[in-house]
């Protein structure tokens, strides 16, 4: 079975089956990581172009490796040094782009939409790989695989959220893809910064005991210390009392809880450094599973089937 | 002396109640008289058989965007769309570039609509010198020079104290000011309506309350000062609970909304994929606030529809969602569009909505026109209830396409537009 989209712009409009399709692909392809040469041939001749235009360590990185293990010819572009910073509009460079005839661009943009754009007026395949705060549809996935993997399911499990929502399209895309397997989500953080009508979709609480109690897996989101400025909380000292993630706060959760943070941290704020580095941590394996996410997508959109990946 | 018959047609004035198959008479730029089978007797005449007879539309809230902005529209262009909508008339904002704060620029934007223009121009002056918020502008002159009535549309006064001595300095005049209302500060980065939908589209959101809250302001100053005040572009159900009430005190407050706000939710900002054509200022809004408003027109407390057309090019709007200009153009689509969906379903009886596109916005700013009254001007509308069409932007007058209706099949469309007595537009 192919996979039935040409590009993937968030995980809203992915079927379950289609989500476990990426999973699976993801588990078959991620023994390629662990082979003493690291490279296979599947995707010898593609292009894929790396646009992004916020900076990123973790996910620009994720996606240059999966490619080079896939053998697809890669580039990545970093706004600074383009014609971007001479005025050139999104979809001129888009399509200037496409001239050169790519089969995919993964783009990381600072507008929720962007993506959107770019797919609606050019031939190649577009993976969105951060638009503003809309979604982040690979992440969650790697989020997905990573607790599948610890957990052997993803229905039926508990899962936190907590921290900075309105801006999170971590968030957004965890949201979708955990509902959509069967998982129950609750939302935590300060009600500045979790957006209306979401209660719809996940329990909503401003207590994080509340939401960590009893939970699978708790996933803090990175708060950002310019919000402090936009008068979304008072100070990080009192966010970390309030909302931080500490060791003590974690043994509300089952004793097996996953303790999950999509990078990069701010230790001593959302979370506490030895809870970070501690026992329930998974999120160094979190960033292995990006890797092998990524694969599976490129893989997946650039024609591949699921069937011959495992 | 020219004179145009308009012949068998069915004649609806609000002003005067008549609702009759009738002719109407144009004799040198005014209605002469309205009867029985009149004689031709050397009138150029027009058949009006199965078409509506009106008294001429106006739009009290167009940009024109000249001076300044020419590649978004022009004068010259502007009311030839107006007039291919079925408006003789526009009133045209002030935030043009110059900002139309002084005499000589209405002037020039008055003798431009006198040498270019297909339909009348009313210009609005700005409340404060640039649109700035701080120094009043000279009402007085620019009122001799042919303003007729006051805003700093887009960029709301954000001051109270301003915005009261502006209400009290009007009075001198006997000028309405029209307000946009927004309270700047809850609306900063905002592309989309607060709520569910722009949650889910990671689109920074202004609230509702934000629009009603300057409506509450100006309700208050207006009754505070004696003032008159127009709400422009009403969106939000708690605006018009604020104007509802203000009426019923006796304040001298009237409102207008736009098609967009009647028939559009932001759910089509989702739907269409963050089409930049679904963002304009006020934001589309929730269904609730959609279906208020809607009973605001059906109960009164909506005095007119204004189509807020806002011209833009292809490159300020073929831009990522957050960075595109605020606006649709509305002087093509606003008539059927409100026949098709106001009038063919019952939810407004025609001579309401006729009213609401004529008289009431004649009332409202004090214009002549809005009636078919013998001596008052021969501006007069025709409509054609029965003629289906689709939305098709590429033949639009306007110089601009930015519209969320296109392909849009209505029932209902203007037929003829006479300004002064000529004919200026014609169905082909």
């Amino acid at each position: 079975m192919s996979f039935p989209h040409r590009n993937l712009l968030g995980i809203e409009p992915l079927e379950p089956a289609e989500i476990l399709m990426i999973l699976d692909t993801a588990d078959a392809l991620r023994e390629i990581l662990d082979r003493p040469i690291k490279k296979v041939p599947a995707l010898r001749g593609k292009t894929v172009i790396n646009l992004f235009y916020e900076p990123s360590t973790r996910t620009r990185s994720s996606f240059e490796i999966a490619e080079r293990v896939l053998s697809a010819d890669s580039l990545s572009i970093a706004t600074a040094a383009s014609s971007v910073s001479k005025g050139e509009t999104l979809l001129d460079t888009a399509r200037n782009l496409e001239a050169m005839n790519p089969d995919m661009v993964v783009m990381r943009h600072a507008s929720s939409g962007a993506p959107h754009m770019l797919a609606r007026h050019c031939s190649f395949s577009v993976v969105n790989a951060g638009d503003g705060a809309h979604e982040h549809p690979t992440q969650a996935l790697l989020d997905a695989l990573t607790m599948r993997q610890k957990k052997g399911r993803l229905q039926g499990l508990r899962v936190a959220i907590v921290g900075d929502i309105l801006h999170s399209r971590v968030a957004r895309s965890n949201l979708w893809l955990l509902t959509k397997l069967g998982a129950s989500v609750v939302l935590a953080g300060p009600p500045t910064l979790i957006p209306p009508g979401l209660e719809r979709l996940a329990q909503v609480t401003h207590r994080i005991d509340e939401a960590v109690e009893g939970a699978d897996v708790v996933m803090m989101l990175r708060i950002q210390l310019e919000r402090m400025a936009g008068g979304f909380f008072a100070t990080t000292r009192e966010y970390h009392r309030v909302f931080g993630l500490t060791a003590e706060r974690v043994r509300r959760a089952k004793k097996d809880v996953l303790v999950m943070h999509p990078g990069p941290m701010n230790r001593g704020v959302e979370i506490a450094s030895e809870v970070a580095d501690g026992p329930y941590s998974v999120i160094l394996d979190q960033v292995t599973n990006g890797v092998a996410v990524r694969m599976a997508v490129l893989y997946l959109l650039l024609g591949g089937s699921a069937e011959a990946a495992t | 002396m020219s004179r145009l018959l308009v012949k068998g047609g069915r004649v609806l004035d609000p002003s005067q109640g008549v609702d009759a198959a009738l002719d109407v008479l144009l004799a040198d730029g005014k209605v002469e008289k309205l009867g029985k089978r009149l004689a031709a007797r050397g009138a150029e005449v027009i058949e009006a058989d199965g078409l509506v007879v009106c008294p001429g539309f106006i739009d009290i809230h167009t940009h024109l965007r000249e001076p300044g902005h020419e590649d978004k529209e022009t004068i010259a262009s502007g009311t030839r769309a107006a007039a291919a909508g079925g408006f003789t008339a526009v009133c045209a904002m002030p935030n043009t570039d110059p900002v139309n704060d002084t005499a000589g620029i209405t002037r020039a934007i008055v003798e431009r609509a006198r040498s270019e223009g297909v339909t009348r121009v009313y210009p609005i002056g700005a409340i404060t010198r640039g649109q700035n918020g701080e120094e009043l502008s000279e009402f007085g002159d620019l009122q001799q020079a042919g303003c007729v009535a006051f805003s700093d549309d887009g960029k709301p006064v954000a001051s109270a104290r301003m915005m009261r001595r502006a209400l009290e300095y009007a009075r001198t005049f006997s000028v309405v000011l029209i307000d946009h209302c927004e309270e700047a500060t809850l609306a900063e980065r905002a592309c989309m309506n607060e709520g569910p939908v722009a949650t889910l589209l990671g689109l920074c959101g202004a609230p509702a309350a934000g629009e009603a809250i300057m409506v509450e302001r100006d309700v208050l100053l207006a009754e505070l000062t004696g003032g008159r005040v127009h709400i422009a572009h009403v969106s939000a159900a708690a605006s018009l609970d604020a104007v509802r009430r203000g009426k019923a005190r006796g304040v001298k407050v009237t409102a207008e909304v736009t098609p967009h706000h009647l028939f559009l939710t932001d759910a089509v900002v989702r739907e269409s994929g963050y089409d930049t054509s679904t963002k304009m200022n006020p934001p589309l809004r929730s269904e609730s606030d959609r279906v208020a408003v809607l009973e605001g027109l059906r109960d009164g407390t909506i005095d007119c529809i204004a189509t807020d057309h806002a011209p833009h090019t292809v490159d300020d709007k073929h831009v990522e969602y957050d960075q595109a200009a605020f606006g649709i153009v509305g002087l093509e689509t606003a008539v059927p569009l409100c026949l098709d969906r106001l009038v063919g379903p019952g939810v407004v009886a025609l001579p309401q909505l006729v009213a609401l596109f004529s008289t009431n916005p004649a009332r409202v700013l004090g214009l002549p026109g809005g009636t078919l009254v013998p001596g008052s001007p021969a501006d007069v509308t025709l409509l054609d209830l029965a003629k289906r069409g689709t939305v098709d932007p590429a033949r639009f007058a306007s110089r601009s396409r930015n519209t969320p209706f296109g392909g849009w099949t209505l029932r209902g469309w203007p037929a003829v537009t006479i300004v002064g007595g000529r004919v200026a537009w014609k169905a082909s």
